[in-house]
């Protein structure tokens, strides 16, 4: 009696555990999706979805190479993730587990190609470019009426700079970003990994140093919003996020994003699944929840970030996809360029120069 | 025996959380950065043979090479230290008071001490960029008694940092300053008051002596975390504020290169190693004067 009696407990024990044993841990950018879509993911897969987030690609690169995150989807950027694939981080995905696969946009394919040969390791989930946040009435104010608001002049040209220091001017604390515009701007190869080539870069950054009020990597969104601040070096979903919450405030600010005119630097954030993810199963069917053309204009939707699902444009609101600054004109998108990974050498090279054009040592 | 037993505890102590984690580090300093997962080589998967043959020392010859490590370094003992003595100062006078005290009220002084530590040190650091950003509260007040016209600027400057620094670490100050003060016997001071001294040299001259190891054991306290902090500097200094922390942070993060870091890491711990001893054997002499 009492033998069955532990017997039965057991059973419903295990099966109880069995009931939660599913899940699934994604780890992806801060304010980068509608959390509507975790829910929903929940109900339709029965799948519980543990979602972490991280600001920064160091962060998460840092995780990938120590490995044993357990984490079963995680979102690089694409240089990044080219690196941590020729680490061997992430494991090949699985095409037949991903049935929305037919939904993605082929030209942003040919563009990832370039990071994830074949696409075989990731999936776009949004890309972007990084560019000029403005506020309109402030930088109208320092520089007059005819100011080229979508010139990389704008930041990298002191005399400018100088203007526009006492309103506030914000960089990315990223050198990846701002190394490759200030190349564009002298007209150099933005991708040049020659030293001596980004020594040039450094020069423009240095000159206008003295007017840059921070370098930080998302405080912008808020001092744009808010009018601390009247131009900003970031990324575009993050300056319309910008744009909206000072027309929600209703308070006298206007925000523009513009893509520099000389060309602006594209990225994209790759979805891709971890070697030793616990659970690779659920990692895919996260994967093709996200890859269904409604959840991923949802989104889009909520981030202003554009995405590489085509099937999904025709759910994006016109606020989203009519917007050049998010889904640029076949012009502009002719002006975006990309980069590459810098190679370890030439890595601690840009890292020792950031220091330098930030401390002064 | 047993007292063997009881001996060896400490210095289990002391392999398992010091010498086991260095002897890691140290390892790793001595390797070089590969692109794979861990990001170094060699590891401990190749065999020991080749662990001990492809080790080399040139980490370390490397961070001889570039100015920014040793003056990163030197700025960090300069803040630790400036620190300490802001710490000193501003503790000293609360132990003091504390001590003084009616015997009724230490407890509840005690207890105000640490209040503090039931929130998140990480919490009390961003309270901090509320009350000293530009239109914080610290500006706001003082526009309103009329006293600036301007605001200040503090947020981000070694001023901030020097603020949260001797915020967080007061308490670590007043605790072994108080345990000496009140340890403190009044009628060595009554004596000395008959001998002739003024207040001030009682003080001086028996007060301050009597209380130095309590002073030596907070300001190392202070000290010893104040030389690595990378929270504080972070959040409240600017970029130009210079400190091995961040250093630190960015060889790991930034530059992926953990032999490096941890060359910087080894370096650091010397240097705090130093005054570790030196503070052990006060301790010793301490307590064979005690005896």
């Amino acid at each position: 009696m009492t033998k069955t009696l532990i017997a039965t407990v057991a059973v419903a024990a295990l099966t109880a555990s069995a009931a939660f044993a599913e899940e699934v841990r994604v780890y992806n950018w801060s304010d980068y999706i509608d959390e509507d879509l975790l829910t929903q993911f929940e109900e339709e897969t029965g799948i519980k979805l543990i979602y972490d987030v991280f600001d920064s690609n160091e962060v998460l690169e840092t995780k990938m190479l120590t490995g044993g995150s357990g984490y079963d989807v995680v979102v690089p950027s694409g240089t990044f993730l080219q690196r941590q694939i020729t680490a061997g981080a992430f494991q090949p995905l699985d095409k037949s587990k991903l049935s929305n696969a037919g939904n993605l946009w082929d030209v942003i394919e040919a563009r990832t190609e370039q990071y994830d040969p074949g696409n075989t390791h990731s999936i776009n989930y949004m890309w972007g470019t990084t560019g000029l946040g403005v506020n309109v009435g402030k930088v109208t104010e320092a520089l007059g009426a005819d100011a080229a608001m979508d010139s990389l002049a704008l930041i990298f040209d002191p005399a400018n700079m100088e203007k526009l220091a006492e309103c506030g001017v914000h960089f990315l604390d990223a050198p990846a970003e701002v190394i490759p515009a200030a190349l564009q701007f002298l007209g150099e190869d933005p991708d040049s990994h020659d030293p001596e080539v980004i020594a040039k870069a450094e020069a423009v950054v240095a000159g206008v140093r003295p007017y840059i009020t921070k370098f930080h990597s998302s405080e912008y969104i808020n001092a744009l919003a808010n009018g601390d601040i009247c131009v900003a070096f970031g990324w575009s979903g993050d300056i319309l996020q910008a744009r909206d919450r000072a027309a929600e405030a209703e308070n006298g600010v206007e925000i523009a994003y513009n893509a520099p005119t000389e060309g602006a630097l594209m990225w994209f954030d790759q979805m891709a699944i971890p070697v030793d993810a616990p659970n690779p199963d659920a990692a895919h069917k996260f994967l093709n929840f996200i890859m269904d053309a409604e959840n991923m204009a949802a989104a889009s939707n909520y981030v202003y970030y554009a995405n590489g699902n085509k099937a999904s444009q025709e759910f994006l609101v016109e606020d989203v996809i009519g917007d050049t600054a998010i889904y640029p004109d076949e012009a502009t998108l002719e002006n975006l360029y990309t980069t590459t990974p810098y190679p370890q050498k030439v890595q601690r090279t840009v890292t020792r120069l950031w220091t330098k054009i930030k401390s002064g040592t | 025996m047993r007292r063997a037993l009881l001996i060896s505890v400490p210095y289990f102590w002391l392999l398992v959380l010091f010498l086991v984690p260095f002897a890691m580090v140290f390892k790793i300093s001595l390797s070089d950065s590969v692109l794979a997962i861990p990001p170094y080589a060699p590891t401990m998967k190749e065999g020991i043979w080749a662990l001990l043959t492809q080790l080399d020392f040139e980490n370390f010859t490397f961070l001889t090479t570039d100015d920014l490590y040793w003056k990163a370094y030197l700025s960090s003992v300069r803040i630790a230290a400036i620190s300490t003595v802001l710490t000193l100062a501003v503790g000293y006078p609360v132990a003091y008071a504390m001590a003084r005290a009616p015997e009724e009220w230490r407890a509840t002084l005690m207890m105000l001490v640490i209040l503090p530590f039931w929130t998140s040190f990480l919490i009390r650091v961003y309270a901090w960029i509320g009350i000293l950003s530009t239109e914080g509260f610290l500006n706001q007040f003082l526009f309103g008694i009329g006293l600036i016209s301007e605001p200040l600027t503090i947020l981000n400057t070694p001023t901030a940092v020097y603020i949260g620094i001797v915020y967080t670490y007061v308490p670590f100050m007043i605790l072994p300053i108080y345990a000496a003060l009140e340890r403190l016997d009044g009628s060595l001071i009554e004596a000395a008051e008959d001998l002739g001294c003024s207040r001030l040299q009682a003080f001086w001259l028996v007060t301050i002596p009597l209380s130095k190891n309590g002073i030596i054991a907070g300001c190392f306290l202070v000290f010893i975390p104040a030389l690595g902090e990378f929270v504080i500097p972070s959040l409240l200094g600017g970029s130009s504020t210079l400190m091995i922390g961040k250093v630190l942070f960015e060889e790991f993060f930034s530059n992926r290169d953990w032999p490096v870091a941890s060359a910087v890491a080894v370096i650091l711990l010397l240097i705090l190693i130093v005054p570790i001893i030196l503070f052990q054997r006060n301790e010793q002499k301490q307590a064979e004067a005690d005896q």
